[in-house]
C-alpha cells in the first residue's frame, strides 16, 4: 500500500498513524511505501488529488469522482456526511475488506 | 506568523461581498466584536469548521458579534476559490456573515494570515483579542474540548481578556499568487 501526502496539510501524520493502526487491527501485513509530494509535477505524474491520499494495491479507499491533481489538501467525505480532512478508520478498513473480498482464495 | 499579535489594532479593510456590496471593517465599528476569518471554499479544513461558524454567528449576532469571511486564495490555481463559486457556496451553506473576495491578496497579506480557517478577532475599540484556530478539533463538532473562539468572545463579551489570546492556526495554507 502507499501513502502520498503533501506536507502544508498539518494531520498527515495522523492519517498515517490511522492507516498503521488499521493494519495492525486487521492483520494485514507489508510495509507502507510512504510518498512525499512536493511539486504539482509531480502531483500529475502520482495522479495524487489531495493528501493525504492512500492506496490498496494502487486502488484509492476512496477514489475521487472527478481527479483534479494538484497539490492540496483533500477532503473525505464521512458516513455521517460531514467533511473531514482524514479519512476515517472505517473508510481504511473498508478498504482493505473489500479488495480481500475481490481477491481469489 | 501573523503580522498582528493579540493587543494590535486592526488594519482597516474594504472588499466586495458575495452579495455584491463593497463591505468595509469600519461598517461593523458600532459590534461589540468582529471575527475576520480568512478562510476559502475548497480546504477541507475550512469546510469542516464553516457549520460551526454559522451556529456561532447565529448565537452571537443579538449580543453584537459580526463574524466577516475573507477568502484571498489564487482562484487561478485552485478555481473552487473562484468569486462565482464563493457565491456558490455562501448560498449552499447559509452563511449568515459576509463572505469576501480579497482578490489581490493584500489584506491577507497585511494581517499576515498564512491557513484556512484563521481567525482575528477584534473588540468594539479595534484592539485584536484573540488570534487563531476555531476550537480544538476540526473533525468532530461533538469531541471539541476546547472552544477557543466562544471563550474568547465570552471573554470580550464580559470585557475580560481571554484566557487563550493566540492558537495556532490549523488548516491548509493560504494559496499565494
Amino acid at each position: 500500500m502507499s501513502f502520498l501526502y503533501y506536507e502544508d496539510c498539518p494531520s498527515y501524520d495522523l492519517a498515517l498513524e490511522r492507516l498503521r493502526e488499521v493494519m495492525a487491527e486487521e492483520g494485514i501485513p507489508g510495509e507502507i511505501e510512504v510518498v512525499k509530494v512536493e511539486t504539482e509535477e509531480k502531483a500529475r505524474e502520482l495522479r495524487f488529488v489531495g493528501s493525504p491520499t492512500i492506496r490498496v494495491d494502487g486502488q484509492d479507499i476512496d477514489p475521487p469522482s472527478d481527479p483534479r491533481y494538484a497539490l492540496t489538501c483533500r477532503a473525505y467525505r464521512l458516513a455521517d456526511d460531514r467533511i473531514s480532512p482524514l479519512p476515517s478508520k472505517d473508510m481504511i478498513r473498508q478498504a482493505f475488506r473489500s479488495l480481500a473480498k475481490s481477491q481469489p482464495g | 506568523m501573523a503580522n498582528l499579535s493579540p493587543g494590535d489594532t486592526a488594519v482597516p479593510f474594504e472588499l466586495p461581498g458575495v452579495d455584491d456590496r463593497s463591505h468595509a471593517l469600519e461598517d461593523y465599528a458600532e459590534m461589540e466584536a468582529v471575527a475576520v476569518v480568512f478562510t476559502c471554499n475548497h480546504c477541507p479544513y475550512a469546510r469542516a469548521w464553516e457549520d460551526r461558524l454559522v451556529e456561532i454567528q447565529a448565537d452571537y449576532a443579538a449580543r453584537g458579534i459580526q463574524l466577516v469571511a475573507i477568502s484571498a486564495n489564487d482562484a487561478k490555481k485552485y478555481p473552487d476559490d473562484s468569486f462565482p463559486r464563493m457565491k456558490e457556496r455562501s448560498e449552499e451553506k447559509g452563511f449568515n456573515f459576509p463572505y469576501l473576495y480579497d482578490e489581490s491578496q493584500e489584506v491577507a497579506r497585511t494581517y499576515g494570515a498564512e491557513r484556512t480557517p484563521e481567525i482575528f478577532l477584534f473588540d468594539k475599540g479595534g484592539t485584536l483579542r484573540y488570534h487563531g484556530t476555531v476550537d480544538d478539533n476540526y473533525e468532530d463538532p461533538a469531541a471539541v474540548n476546547v472552544h477557543y473562539l466562544r471563550e474568547a468572545l465570552e471573554a470580550v463579551l464580559a470585557g475580560r481578556e481571554p484566557s487563550t489570546a493566540e492558537t495556532t492556526p490549523v488548516g491548509c495554507t493560504i494559496k499565494w499568487k
